[in-house]
């Protein structure tokens, strides 16, 4: 490997640590126990750890037969085949804020449904823990989409039609053959997908507002306590650090691509 | 940061009118403090600033050829933690005195803050007030959508201030971390009512409707404007005594603001 | 079983740029070869057989069950046909347990897990893998699989049994007891056993063999008639190598 290589991917690593690091020197550790463990703070871990495990629920429901889908569309029209792909690439690409902006004029009060919602049922969705969890969701949801179709398209597919000569339903086939084949892909990207809902700000500031309780996660308020009170920020910004490292680490050996030891 | 490097050009435009001026043998004057050609100044302001700062740094820039504002508009709160971490600012307009003093505090004014406006908040609701709303005492509504500012916040701290002294206990749906996302709010319709400034009123256009409503004008928020940074730059005072001016409070007034 | 038991038909199918057509009829505890090179369109008769792949033409029955019809388009899901098969790689389920892998057929058709596993059991013990029952398949040799493969397909009590190049995978010096087994198995089968095969040697398991070369059969006989009598260069190539 050449020299010059070396340095510059030392370079990216530093563009990729040092603001952790400035983060955790920074860190005010001697009011951090008072800081993470105040009032205003642990209700925000609440509703983060909920929204954010509901919305990987919720991704999993919906995602796996998406996944599915796109990978079986090996066999659709070309053009249809993108469109597919391309639906569930945007929102990855797509500034959360954009998303919640969308999210607003589809779902809003005077949105596309939630215009008819409000109207008919009297039901509004903009700052509830509802708006929270499909804010989320809608910015995750990629991600365990292609962690999936990944281990789908990585697969020996033909496993499943030695289960149809055995007997197996369609049905049986995707629950006893398919689902065990992809475990690692639909934990890791449910993995994924928990971390990236539980980061979440752009879209829920958005879509969602910001109400103590119900609205308001750990991005929310650390964001706000910018404002007013910045070792609050980071106490919670390394709180947020502290979950992520901590879902890695629990499931180093077991499913995450590359955080194998 | 990228000033800098103008400067440096600045000084050498400078020193090379001197030698032709040596040459001419004719006096110095041609080149007056302050006519910095060529230099740039950061202007942090407040969000509420946004349209009356950009008309206000067109007017300058119309002035003095060859200079250039550049804005940044933000939170007054974010805006001065950003400041105190070593952002490139040469003026700073905060929409309280309390975030100016925070700034100050901490030596990182590099002139004595001056209240430049004033401004008041406002009850709003979206065009044709499908809420209904008549008066302060909507906000405690809970079948309302209720958009307030986050009391961390300047405008929250004036929201809490007249809310209390009309003795209300508001029900709000969302806290939001500054005045333009209430403003958002009431825009697109998610909310039925909210405080904002009646210079986000005006700003608003036909999008947002003002109540009258007694006793919204119970918090007088002072805008203060300083100049800061290491390097005192004479194009930022002279941008601050612009912006005090008649032309200024001028551009001020028509958005909404009150005098000083 | 239902009608005469017959596994028949004539039909095309078709896989990528080769058509195969054949003309097949082979009679309960019959064993036909389907006896080739690489690329002849072996695999693409069975995947129709079994209902992987449909026909172009033609139609294919099993006793009075009709398997596909592609004039009335009238087409069986695999899962419906009682057809096992032993693939080529076997294609053992890796998430499960040997054991498991072979009560697969037995729990899909909704029997309980403790009565499956039984089963699977016996069969493991009748195909002399009695002790793998425990493992991992993946884990095992590749004749261990073999026979894995083999009780997996019996244990699902197909009606037709077809066998994709079963022992290609095997080192020779365990082929040929393998084959004697594989051999025994067929023997026990009371239904029709397709045994697609590019090894003289293997085809000695069949009753007939049936020559596939470029998707077309050019010669049908017994081993033996194969022998005194090559129809093509292919055959005859074969027979003197073997001989």
């Amino acid at each position: 490997m050449p020299a010059a290589l070396v340095v510059v991917a030392i370079l990216a690593l530093a563009v990729l640590m040092l603001p952790l690091v400035a983060l955790v020197v920074r860190a005010p550790w001697a009011d951090l126990p008072a800081l993470v463990t105040s009032a205003p703070v642990l209700e925000a871990l609440r509703l983060s750890l909920v929204t954010a495990t509901i919305a990987t629920v919720v991704c999993l429901a919906l995602g796996v037969p998406l996944a599915v889908l796109l990978a079986h569309s090996a066999d659709a029209p070309a053009p249809l085949r993108r469109l597919l792909r391309a639906a569930v690439t945007v929102p990855l690409l797509l500034p959360p804020v954009v998303g919640g902006i969308a999210l607003l004029l589809l779902l809003g009060r005077r949105g596309l449904i939630g215009g008819w919602l409000a109207e008919t049922w009297g039901v509004t969705i903009p700052f509830t823990t509802g708006a929270v969890v499909i804010a989320q969701v809608f910015v995750s949801m990629p991600f365990l989409v292609f962690a999936v179709e990944g281990a789908l398209s990585g697969a020996d597919r033909r496993v499943e039609q030695a289960a149809a000569t055995l007997g197996a339903s369609r049905w049986q086939v995707f629950r006893h053959v398919t689902l065990p084949l992809v475990a690692p892909g639909v934990a890791a990207g449910a993995v994924l997908c928990f971390t990236r809902a539980l980061g979440e700000f752009g879209a829920t500031i958005t879509f969602a507002g910001s109400l103590p309780g119900v609205t308001r996660t750990l991005p929310v308020a650390s964001y706000l306590a910018l404002q007013s009170d910045p070792d609050e920020a980071i106490a919670i910004a390394l709180l947020l650090l502290a979950v992520a490292v901590a879902v890695l680490l629990l499931l180093r050996d077991r499913w995450v691509p590359g955080v194998r030891a | 940061m990228t000033r800098r490097p103008r400067r440096g050009a600045g000084a050498a435009a400078a020193s090379a009118v001197a030698l032709i001026a040596l040459s001419g043998c004719s006096g110095s004057d041609a080149f007056t403090p302050g006519d910095e050609p060529g230099a740039t100044i950061t202007v942090f302001a407040a969000a509420s600033l946004t349209e009356s700062f950009e008309q206000l740094a067109a007017e300058f820039e119309a002035a003095h050829p060859g200079v250039e504002v550049a804005l940044s508009f933000g939170g007054s709160a974010t805006l001065a933690s950003q400041i105190l971490e070593g952002a490139p600012a040469d003026v700073f307009a905060a929409a309280d005195e309390a975030t100016m003093q925070r700034v100050a505090d901490a030596d990182a004014t590099a002139g004595e803050p001056q209240v430049f406006a004033t401004n008041v908040l406002a009850l709003a609701v979206p065009a044709g007030n499908p809420g209904g709303v008549t008066g302060l005492a909507d906000l405690a509504d809970d079948d309302l959508a209720i958009a307030l500012c986050a009391p961390e916040v300047p405008c929250g701290a004036a929201a809490a201030t007249v809310l209390d002294a009309a003795g209300i206990t508001a029900a709000p749906d969302t806290l939001e971390q500054d005045v333009k996302a209430v403003l958002t709010r009431l825009v697109l319709g998610e909310a039925d009512a909210g405080l904002v400034y009646r210079t986000d009123v005006v700003a608003a256009g036909d999008a947002v409707e003002q109540v009258e409503a007694e006793g919204t004008d119970a918090a007088v928020n002072a805008y203060p404007i300083a100049p800061v940074g290491r390097a005192e730059s004479a194009t930022a005072r002279e941008f601050i005594a612009f912006v005090r001016s008649d032309a200024g409070q001028g551009v001020l007034a028509d958005a909404g603001f009150g005098a000083p | 079983m239902n009608g005469d038991g017959c596994l028949a038909g004539t039909f095309t199918a078709r896989r990528g740029d080769l058509a195969v057509a054949i003309d097949l009829d082979v009679a309960p505890g019959r064993t036909l070869a389907l006896f080739g090179p690489n690329g002849a369109g072996k695999s693409t008769v069975l995947a129709a057989i079994a209902g992987l792949l449909p026909l172009e033409a033609g139609r294919l029955r099993l006793g009075d069950r009709v398997l596909a019809d592609a004039s009335s388009g009238r087409v069986l899901a695999p899962e419906a046909r009682r057809v096992g098969v032993v693939f080529q790689d076997y294609l053992l389920f890796g998430h499960l347990t040997v054991r498991d892998n072979v009560a697969f057929a037995s729990r899909m058709a909704g029997a309980s897990r403790r009565a499956s596993r039984e089963a699977a059991d016996r069969w493991l013990e009748r195909v002399g893998a009695g002790g793998l029952a425990a493992r991992h398949p993946l884990a095992l040799s590749g004749g261990q699989q073999q026979r894995v493969a083999v009780a997996r397909a019996l244990a699902a009590e197909p009606d037709v049994l077809l066998l994709d190049e079963p022992l290609s995978a095997l080192d020779v010096e365990v082929r040929v007891d393998l084959r004697r087994e594989l051999a025994d198995h067929v023997r026990g089968f009371a239904g029709p056993t397709i045994l697609v095969t590019h090894s003289l040697a293997d085809a000695a398991i069949a009753d007939e063999v049936a020559v596939l070369e470029q998707g077309v059969v050019t010669q049908r006989g017994t081993l033996d008639d194969l022998r005194r009598a090559p129809a093509t260069p292919y055959v005859e190539r074969l027979v003197h190598a073997a001989a």
